[in-house]
């Protein structure tokens, strides 16, 4: 309790705003990197996974990449990559490896997304006479569009939490305070940055949450005010 | 008019749907494809709108092969009703009939004043318009369905078991309905179903389908009671049984017409007596 007492202290003291690590600096740096690799990682991830689920076709090529890539330690493949690409493309090294820990995620979410779509919709649709880029415009992404937001949300928790080992190559974030503080064995400070990332993944969680939530198409929502309204509707009709 | 030439369909895992199938559906009649499930019926259906491309063969609409048609031109010329609506869940219930029309280019206004009008045509309330096909009850959705297959008035109508998932009472007010509808709009409707009963009540022509779609009986409903080609058709439309099989009655006020359990369906009328 008093080592959480200390923490807060830490977090509070009017110190924390001011040089080069001040808390709201890292804070703004630990949200670019992770907008930055989630939004390269649905670059990639997304046309793929959608492809995938329109098609049919790779999936067991996706869903082993996957399975492969959370497999792979992410702190072990940045320190791989820094040694590889060099000193002088540290950010790059960080980047990739936050991407690629995204991937599967975001992947997953696309194609499941998709796939999860009834198919008979999906064949009255083309039966209609939409074009595959119709069906898959008007009706397979907005019905899959949860799942897809579904993925976003985890992929971009991971990233936020593992952002937090790039302050180890020197990159600040929300985890310099927590690498920095280990060997000066200042654990008010350890503490402190690492509330710091636990609030940072709450907040961010329900926002996407809230996101998920709107991402559900109006007439497949079971609200209980929209059966209401219907049966409103239908008593005075 | 459209027509079937020694169609096949073979499907990748080799299966043998249709085979050597020929048959003419006149224009302005209702067709009605009956047989148990797996006969192929619905697979001949799709050959219609290219929904299933034959193996061999050629299915021509009015003289003109499909095959040389582009599917989504073709397809959005031919009213597709299928089993549980198929609708659209996020689309209103305007919005999922002004789809076909808006596909070939109408104004969305032109689109939802045309599928507002097609709902009093398939006997839905105006207010209906706005809802969502998860707010409406079976019978409802399936006359929404309905009314996406005429919204753009295509002559041909092809209907997939369209009633197959509703309640007897629901199917019959949707068969009478159906019944209505085409005397007045005047389609060539292509009907798939595993209900005698529903064949013979819609068809102009029924077609009695065994497996691999093979052809066991073709004609009027009339013809095939009045002359079951074979013990297979008696059987399956069951002229030896139930409600088809009648006989004369004598009672006090005059003849009526049993079944086979003796119960009274209706009384005789003698034209010139």
């Amino acid at each position: 309790m008093n080592l959480f007492a200390d923490a807060i202290a830490w977090l509070l003291s009017p110190e924390r705003l001011d040089g080069a690590y001040a808390l709201p600096t890292l804070l703004g740096q630990h949200l670019l990197y992770t907008l930055i690799a989630v939004l390269i990682s649905a670059a990639v991830a997304v046309p793929a996974g959608w492809l995938i689920g329109h098609t049919g076709r790779g999936r067991e090529v996706a869903v082993a990449i996957s399975g492969a890539a959370r497999a792979v330690p992410s702190f072990g493949l940045m320190v791989l990559l820094v040694l590889l690409l060099g000193v002088l493309r540290i950010p790059e090294a960080a980047v990739l490896t936050f991407v690629l820990l995204a991937i599967p995620s975001l992947l997953a979410g696309a194609y499941t997304g998709v796939e999860a779509v009834d198919r008979r919709v999906v064949d009255a649709a083309r039966a209609m006479g939409m074009t595959e880029w119709q069906i898959f415009r008007k009706v397979e992404m907005p019905l899959g569009l949860p799942l897809l937001v579904g993925g976003l949300r985890s992929a971009t928790l991971q990233v936020i939490a593992t952002v937090t080992i790039a302050a180890y190559v020197n990159l600040g974030g929300l985890g310099w305070p927590i690498i920095q503080g280990i060997p000066l064995r200042r654990f008010d400070q350890v503490l402190g940055g690492a509330i710091l990332v636990a609030l940072l993944a709450l907040a961010v969680d329900l926002l996407l949450a809230l996101a998920q939530r709107a991402a559900v198409p109006t007439g497949v929502r079971s609200h209980p005010a929209a059966s209401r309204d219907a049966r409103a509707a239908t008593a005075s009709a | 008019m459209i027509e079937f030439r020694s169609v096949t369909k073979q499907f990748p895992d080799g299966t043998v749907a249709v085979e050597d199938f020929s048959l003419v559906l006149p224009s302005h009649r209702t067709t009605v494809f009956v047989g148990s499930s797996g006969c192929g019926k619905t697979t001949l259906l799709r050959m219609v709108n290219r929904m299933v491309e034959p193996t061999s063969g050629d299915v021509e609409i009015d003289g003109e092969s499909v095959l040389d048609k582009d599917p989504v031109e073709l397809r959005r010329g031919i009213g597709y009703v299928m089993q549980n609506s198929g609708l659209m869940p996020h689309f209103t219930v305007v919005h999922n009939i002004a789809t076909v029309l808006r596909l070939i280019g109408r104004s969305k206004r032109e689109a939802h004043e045309r599928a507002r009008s097609l709902l009093e045509v398939v006997g839905l309330e105006p207010d209906l318009a706005d809802r969502y096909p998860s707010q409406l009850s079976g019978g409802q959705q399936q006359r929404v369905g309905v009314a996406r297959g005429l919204a753009a008035d295509p002559n041909i109508l092809l209907m997939d078991e369209p009633f197959g998932a509703v309640d007897p009472i629901v199917r019959s007010e949707l068969q009478q309905e159906l019944i209505r509808l085409q005397t007045e709009l005047d389609k060539t409707v292509v009907f798939v179903t595993h209900d005698i009963d529903e064949a013979f009540l819609l068809g102009d022509q029924v077609v009695i389908l065994d497996k691999a779609a093979r052809i066991v009986q073709v004609g009027s409903p009339s013809e095939i009671i009045e002359n079951p080609a074979d013990d297979f058709v008696a059987a399956f439309i069951g002229v030896d049984r139930g409600r088809r099989a009648l006989r004369i009655k004598e009672t006090a006020r005059g003849r009526v017409l049993v079944d086979s359990e003796g119960r009274t369906q209706g009384s005789l009328v003698e034209d010139g007596v």
